[in-house]
C-alpha cells in the first residue's frame, strides 16, 4: 500500500515497550508500514510522565509537555503504542492548550531547558490511527489471510478509554473500536463478563494480591467463553496476562493456557506476515496451538 | 497462600475520630488544587466504591471513605495511610461519579500531598531516579538496547538527563531525590 496522505507520525515508544515488550513494537511497526502509515523516529524523547503522576502531577505535566514540545519542533503528530503514554500526552496537550495560566507555569519550567510548549500538534494511540487514518474498511481490504478459524476475546484496558473527557474516541462503557479491528481480520470477537475491567498493573508492587486477583478474573472470564486468545493493545496489560499467566495459574491452582497476543500480531497474521516476522517467539504463553489452527484453517 | 506475596497494608481508616485530629480548612486547601476542585460536590452515594476494581479485592481501600475523611479534615490520617496507594488509576470512578467529582484526580491530589510530606512507596523514588538518570522510568538494560539492532528495530534515542533535570529543577517533589533515605510508606 502507498503511504496514506497525511498519515505520517513520530512514533513515541515510552519506557515499558523498549524495556520489555518488544514484540508489540516489532509487530506494530510492521503492520503500520504495510498499511501505509509513515513512521518517523523521535530524535529525543523521555518518559511520558504518567508513572510519576501519583507523586507529583507537576512532574508528570512537565515530562509530558517536554515530549510534546520536542515533537512540535518536528512539526509532526505523535503516535503512541502505549495507552498510558497516549493518555498522559493527550491530557496534558488538552489542558495546556486550554488553560493559559497553567501553560505559562509549565513553560516556565521548560524554559530552563530551552523548550516551549506551543500547542501545535496532536497525540494519538495506535488504535485511533488504525481507525481514523487507515479505516476499518481499508484494513479489511488489505487482509490476505482471513482468520475465520479463530474465536478470540479483546481487552482494551483503562487508559485507552478513560477518563472520557480527555480520551473520548470510543465509549468507555461498551467500546467498539478494538472489537471492530479484531473482526476486520476475519476472527470472531467474543463477548465475556467484565470486558472493561482494569488489568491491575498499576497495583503491582503496592498490593500484588489485588493486582493478580484482577488479572485472574479476566483470564477466568476469557476462558469461560472458550476464547483461543486474548488480544491486548497495552504493554502493561500484556505483562499482566502473558508474563504473569503462569504465576497466576500456580497461585490460584488454575489452568488457563490462553495465549495473549498484541493486536498487531493478530492483524499481521491476517495481512500475510509470518509468526517470526511478528515476534511470536517473544510471548511467554505459547501460541503454537493457535498458529497451527491458523495454518490448518488456511489450507 | 495469596496473602503471603503481599505486604500487609496498614489500615488506619477505622479508628475512632478525635476532634483534635480535625483540620477544618483541609477541604479548602484541596479544592484549590488542580483536579480536586469539585470535592465538595460529593454526596457520598458510593458509586465510586461499588464500581472500584481495587475495592472489590481489598479489605481496606474505599474511595468514598477516603473522600469523606478528606472532607472531614482528617488530614494526617489520610495522608499517612498506606491504603491511599492502592488506587490503580483506572478512572472508572471519575467516569461514573454522578456528581462529576473526578474522584481519581482527588485521590491523586491526596497522594501528591502525601508525597510532598515524604509518605510514598519506594517504587516511585526508583522510577523518578531512573527518569533523572536516563530519561526513562525503567532502567533499560544495555543488552536490551543492543538487542534492538538484531531484532531489526531502530536504535533507542539517548535520553537527555541534563535537560530533564533543568526542566524539573523547580519542582517541589525533587527535594526527596537529593537524600536517598527510606520513605516511610511501605512498598
Ligand atoms: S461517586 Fe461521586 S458523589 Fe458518589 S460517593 Fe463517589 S465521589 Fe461522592
Ligand atoms: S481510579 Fe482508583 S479509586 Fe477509582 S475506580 Fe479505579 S482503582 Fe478505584
Amino acid at each position: 500500500m502507498n503511504p496514506l496522505p497525511n498519515s505520517k507520525y513520530l512514533i513515541f515508544l515510552g519506557c515499558a515497550i523498549p524495556y520489555r515488550v518488544s514484540a508489540y513494537e516489532i509487530s506494530s511497526r510492521k503492520v503500520l508500514v504495510k498499511l501505509g502509515v509513515e513512521l518517523i523516529e523521535m530524535p529525543e524523547f523521555n518518559c511520558c510522565g504518567l508513572p510519576l503522576d501519583p507523586v507529583s502531577h507537576e512532574t508528570m505535566m512537565i515530562l509530558a509537555a517536554r515530549n510534546l514540545a520536542l515533537a512540535e519542533q518536528q512539526s509532526l503528530n505523535i503516535l503512541t503504542l502505549c495507552p498510558g503514554c497516549a493518555g498522559s500526552l493527550k491530557k496534558v496537550n488538552k489542558i495546556l492548550k486550554e488553560d493559559k495560566t497553567l501553560r505559562e507555569q509549565i513553560n516556565g519550567h521548560l524554559k530552563e531547558s530551552g523548550l516551549e510548549f506551543k500547542g501545535t500538534i496532536e497525540a494519538k494511540h495506535l488504535l485511533q490511527v488504525l481507525k481514523e487514518d487507515v479505516g476499518i474498511d481499508n484494513i479489511k481490504k488489505a487482509v490476505v489471510k482471513p482468520l475465520t478459524m479463530l474465536k478470540v476475546a479483546e481487552h482494551n484496558g483503562c487508559h485507552i478509554l478513560r477518563p472520557k473527557e480527555y480520551i473520548g474516541f470510543d465509549d468507555p462503557e461498551d467500546p467498539q473500536t478494538l472489537k471492530a479491528l479484531v473482526e476486520a481480520t476475519g476472527a470472531t470477537c467474543l463477548d465475556y463478563i467484565d470486558e472493561t475491567e482494569c488489568c491491575g498493573a498499576p497495583s503491582v508492587g503496592v498490593s500484588d494480591k489485588v493486582a493478580l486477583q484482577l488479572a485472574k478474573d479476566k483470564l477466568s472470564h476469557v476462558k469461560q467463553v472458550d476464547a483461543q486468545a486474548l488480544i491486548t493493545i497495552c504493554p502493561f496489560c500484556h505483562i499482566m496476562y502473558d508474563t504473569n499467566e503462569l504465576r497466576i495459574e500456580k497461585m490460584f491452582n488454575e489452568v488457563y493456557g490462553i495465549p495473549v497476543l498484541h493486536y498487531p500480531q493478530l492483524l499481521g497474521l491476517a495481512l500475510g506476515m509470518t509468526p517470526e516476522e511478528l515476534a511470536f517467539s517473544e510471548l511467554r504463553v505459547s501460541a503454537k496451538k493457535l498458529l497451527e489452527q491458523v495454518n490448518e484453517g488456511a489450507k | 497462600m495469596v496473602e503471603n506475596v503481599t505486604p500487609t497494608i496498614k489500615d488506619n481508616m477505622r479508628e475512632p475520630i478525635k476532634a483534635s485530629e480535625i483540620d477544618p480548612k483541609f477541604k479548602y486547601q484541596l479544592t484549590k488544587m488542580h483536579g480536586a476542585e469539585k470535592l465538595l460536590k460529593c454526596f457520598q452515594c458510593g458509586t465510586c466504591t461499588s464500581d472500584c476494581p481495587v475495592a472489590r479485592y481489598s479489605d481496606s481501600y474505599r474511595p468514598r471513605t477516603i473522600l469523606h475523611m478528606a472532607r472531614l479534615g482528617l488530614k494526617e490520617r489520610v495522608l499517612k495511610s498506606d491504603t491511599l496507594w492502592l488506587c490503580a488509576a483506572c478512572f472508572t470512578c471519575t467516569d461514573r461519579c454522578p456528581q462529576d467529582v473526578e474522584v481519581a484526580s482527588v485521590i491523586r491530589v491526596l497522594r501528591n500531598l502525601a508525597a510532598e510530606e515524604g509518605f510514598f512507596p519506594a517504587v516511585f523514588k526508583d522510577q523518578c531516579a531512573s527518569v533523572l538518570e536516563s530519561g526513562y522510568a525503567f532502567k533499560i538494560p544495555e543488552l536490551r538496547i543492543k538487542k534492538r539492532e538484531t531484532l531489526g528495530l531502530p536504535s533507542l534515542p539517548k535520553g537527555n538527563p541534563e535537560s530533564i533535570k533543568k526542566s524539573l529543577k523547580g519542582v517541589n517533589f525533587m527535594k526527596h531525590m537529593k537524600n536517598k533515605g527510606e520513605s516511610p510508606a511501605k512498598q
